[in-house]
C-alpha cells in the first residue's frame, strides 16, 4: 500500500503526459484533460503527503532490487511537501495556460510537454539515487527547452540559446561530480553515499566533488555569479511558462543542494562558509538588479535571484532555525513566485505592455482586481501577517545565533530592497495615471477575451493568493511542518535507516 | 591505459571549455558535445578499468569468485550518451532555427531581447 502511494503522483503524471500526446491536434480535449489531471494529481500528492506525515519516510525499491544496488524512490516529509507544492503550482499554471497561452503554441504540444516537466520535477523530488536525480534533471531541462522555445519568436530564441547553454553546462558539471563521487565511494544511492563519503580518506577529492555539485546546482538555482542566464531568458516565453519556471525550476536546484549538503557532505564547514558568502552576494546582486530594471517580468526575475539568497543563506547556517527558515521560505517562495509571474502575465494581457513606463492606472480601472494582486505582491515583500514575513524571523534568529552578522544584515537589506522594488511597481503600474498608448494590432486584450478565458486567467491567481494567505495566517502550522523537516534534514540517521533497512 | 584515458579526458574538457568560450553558435555546440564526451570518459575511468573479467557468474557458482569489471559505470555512460544524444540533436536544431530567425551566429550580437521595451 505504502509503495503505491509514492509511485502514484509519478506514474499518474507520466500516464497523463503520454495520454495528452494522443490528442496532439485536439487542443480543447488537451485543455480539459490537463486541468482535470492536474486536479487529480493534487489529490494523489496530498495522499502521499498525509501518508508520509503519519507514517514517516516511505521508500520504494524499483524492480525490487535491494538498495544500495537498485534505484530507490524516497519520500521524506521534505520531498512529499515539495511534490504537493509542485502539484498545486502545476494545477494553477495548467488552468492559467488554458486561458493565456495562444492557440498557435497550444497546437505544438504545449500541454504534453508541460506535464513531462511536472513529471521530471516530481521525480527529482522523490529520487533517492544521485544518478536517477541526474536523469530527472535531464527530463526537466529537455521539457523546459521545448517550453521556452515553443512559438519561436525572436526574443524567445535569444533567451533559449542562453538558457540552453548554461543548463547543458550545468548537466555536464553534475555528471562530472557524480563521476568523481562514484570513483571515490563506488556508490550512487544517497543513503549509501551518506555513510561511505565519511569514510573516504582523500578529503580533497570529496571537496572537489562537493564544489562540482555546488556549481552544477548553483547554475540551476541561479546563485551569484552563475545567474546571468535567468534574467535574460525568463521574460521571453509566455507568462504561463515563466510562472512554472520561476516557481519550481530554480527551487529544484536548491532542493538538490539541500539534500547534498545535509545528507552527503555533512559537516563540511568550508562549504558552509562558501555558501554563506555566495548567499550574501546573491542577495545583493539580485536586489540591485531588480532596482535597475523597468521590464516587469525582468524585475521579478531578479527578485527570484535575490530570494534564492535567503534559501542558500538558511542552508549555510546548518542549524535547526536556519533550515526551518529555509523550508518555510521555500514553501512561500514556490507559491508566490508562481503567482507573481501569472500576475505579470495578467497585467500584460490587460495593458499589452511589460515596461513600467507604459503601465499605469490599474488601480483606477480595476480596483477589486488590484486588491487581489496586492496579496501576492505584498506577500513577496513579507509585510506581516502575509507569508514572506514569518520565515525571515527564523533566518535572522539563526543568523544571529551562528554569528553570521554580515549575512543577517544582507538578509535585512534584501527585504528592504524587495519592499522598495514592489512599492515602485505598485506606484508605477497601479497608482500612476495610465499613459496614452495606441492599441496594439492583433493583440488579444484581457477585456476582449471571452468570459471563460478570463476566468481561466483569474482563477489560478485567486487559488494561489488563497494558499499564500493560508501560509501567512496559518503560519503556526507551516512553522511546525518546517521544524519537523529541519529535524529530519539535520539528523540523517532515520533517512539512511529507512532506505537501507 | 589509465594515463592515456586521463589525458584524453583532460584534453576533451579543455577543448570543450575553450570552444564554449568562442562566439560562434557552431563552436558552442561542438564545445558542449566535447564536454559531454569528456564526462562520459571520466565516469568510465573512475569506475576502475578491469580488463577481461566480465561480471558473469559461472553456472556452477552462486557468487563471483574473482575480481570483476564493474558494470555500473557502463550503464551510467550508456544512459548519459542517450540523454546527450537527445540534447545535442535538440541543440543543433535550436541553433539552426536561432540562426534563421536572428540572422547571426555571433553570441555577442544576440542582445535584442535585453533592450526591448514594450
Amino acid at each position: 500500500m505504502s509503495q503505491t502511494v509514492i509511485l502514484l503522483p509519478l506514474l499518474f503524471q507520466f500516464a497523463l503526459a503520454i495520454l495528452l500526446l494522443f490528442f496532439w491536434f485536439k487542443v480543447p480535449v488537451q485543455r480539459v484533460l490537463s486541468i482535470a489531471g492536474s486536479a487529480l494529481n493534487v489529490a494523489f500528492s496530498a495522499a502521499l503527503f498525509v501518508a508520509v506525515w503519519q507514517n514517516g519516510i516511505i521508500c520504494h525499491n524499483a524492480g525490487n532490487w535491494q538498495p544500495p544496488f537498485g534505484i530507490v524512490f524516497v519520500a521524506d516529509t521534505f520531498s512529499a511537501l515539495l511534490v504537493l507544492l509542485t502539484a498545486i503550482a502545476g494545477l494553477a499554471v495548467s488552468v492559467f495556460s488554458a486561458g493565456s497561452v495562444t492557440q498557435k503554441r497550444l497546437k505544438f504540444g504545449y500541454f504534453p510537454i508541460f506535464h513531462f516537466l511536472l513529471l521530471g520535477l516530481t521525480g527529482a523530488f522523490l529520487a533517492g539515487d544521485v544518478f536517477n536525480l541526474y536523469v530527472w534533471f535531464e527530463i526537466i531541462i529537455i521539457s523546459s527547452f521545448v517550453l521556452i522555445t515553443i512559438g519561436g519568436e525572436k526574443a524567445q530564441m535569444e533567451g533559449a540559446v542562453k538558457y540552453f547553454t548554461l543548463n547543458m553546462l550545468a548537466s555536464v558539471m553534475f555528471l562530472t561530480a557524480i563521476a568523481v563521487l562514484y570513483g571515490l565511494t563506488g556508490a550512487l544511492n544517497m543513503a549509501d553515499l551518506a555513510q561511505k563519503v565519511l569514510l573516504v580518506p582523500n578529503r580533497e577529492l570529496v571537496h572537489v566533488s562537493a564544489l562540482l555539485f555546488f556549481v552544477a546546482f548553483g547554475i540551476k538555482s541561479a546563485v551569484f555569479p552563475l545567474y546571468f542566464w535567468l534574467p535574460d531568458s525568463y521574460h521571453t516565453p509566455p507568462p504561463a511558462v515563466s510562472a512554472i519556471f520561476a516557481g519550481l525550476l530554480t527551487k529544484v536546484g536548491v532542493y538538490a543542494l539541500v539534500r547534498m549538503v545535509t545528507l552527503i557532505f555533512i559537516g563540511d564547514s568550508s562549504l558552509a562558509d562558501i555558501l554563506a558568502v555566495i548567499a550574501g552576494l546573491t542577495l545583493v546582486a539580485g536586489a540591485a538588479g531588480a532596482m535597475m530594471q523597468t521590464h516587469l517580468r525582468k524585475i521579478f526575475s531578479y527578485l527570484i535571484i535575490c530570494h534564492i539568497g535567503y534559501l542558500i543563506g538558511g542552508l549555510s547556517m546548518l542549524t535547526q532555525a536556519g533550515i526551518t527558515g529555509l523550508v518555510f521560505y521555500l514553501v512561500h517562495d514556490i507559491v508566490v513566485k508562481t503567482n507573481i509571474f501569472m500576475v505579470a502575465g495578467l497585467i500584460y494581457k490587460i495593458r499589452g505592455a511589460n515596461s513600467l513606463k507604459n503601465l499605469g492606472g490599474l488601480y483606477a480601472d480595476y480596483p477589486y482586481l488590484s486588491l487581489l494582486l496586492a496579496i501576492p505582491l505584498f506577500s513577496l515583500v513579507g509585510i506581516p501577517p502575509l507569508s514572506g514575513f514569518w520565515p525571515k524571523i527564523s533566518l535572522i534568529t539563526a543568523g544571529m545565533n551562528t554569528e553570521r552578522y554580515v549575512l543577517t544584515g544582507l538578509i535585512l537589506f534584501a527585504s528592504f530592497a524587495t519592499l522598495v522594488v514592489i512599492a515602485r511597481v505598485w506606484a508605477e503600474a497601479f497608482w500612476k495615471a495610465a499613459p496614452q498608448l495606441a492599441p496594439r494590432e492583433g493583440f488579444e486584450y484581457f477585456d476582449d477575451l471571452t468570459k471563460t478565458r478570463r476566468a481561466f486567467i483569474l482563477a489560478p491567481i485567486i487559488l494561489l493568493a488563497g494558499v499564500s494567505l493560508y501560509i501567512g495566517l496559518g503560519a503556526e502550522n507551516i512553522q511546525a511542518l518546517s521544524l519537523r523537516i529541519a529535524g529530519e534534514l539535520l539528523d540523517a540517521g532515520p533517512y539512511i535507516k529507512a532506505v537501507l533497512r | 591505459m589509465e594515463v592515456v584515458l586521463a589525458l584524453m579526458t583532460g584534453v576533451l574538457y579543455a577543448a570543450g571549455i575553450f570552444l564554449i568560450l568562442r562566439r560562434s553558435f557552431v563552436k558552442l555546440i561542438i564545445g558542449l558535445i566535447l564536454l559531454g564526451n569528456g564526462a562520459n570518459l571520466l565516469i568510465f575511468l573512475l569506475g576502475r578499468i578491469t580488463k577481461g573479467k566480465p561480471p558473469i557468474i559461472p553456472g556452477e557458482l552462486k557468487t563471483l569468485a574473482d575480481a570483476y569489471a564493474d558494470p555500473v559505470p557502463q550503464a551510467l555512460i550508456l544512459t548519459a550518451i542517450v540523454i546527450s544524444f537527445g540534447l545535442q540533436s535538440f541543440a543543433i536544431i535550436l541553433m539552426k532555427q536561432a540562426y534563421r530567425i536572428l540572422q547571426t551566429d555571433d553570441l555577442d550580437e544576440i542582445r535584442v531581447s535585453e533592450k526591448e521595451e514594450i
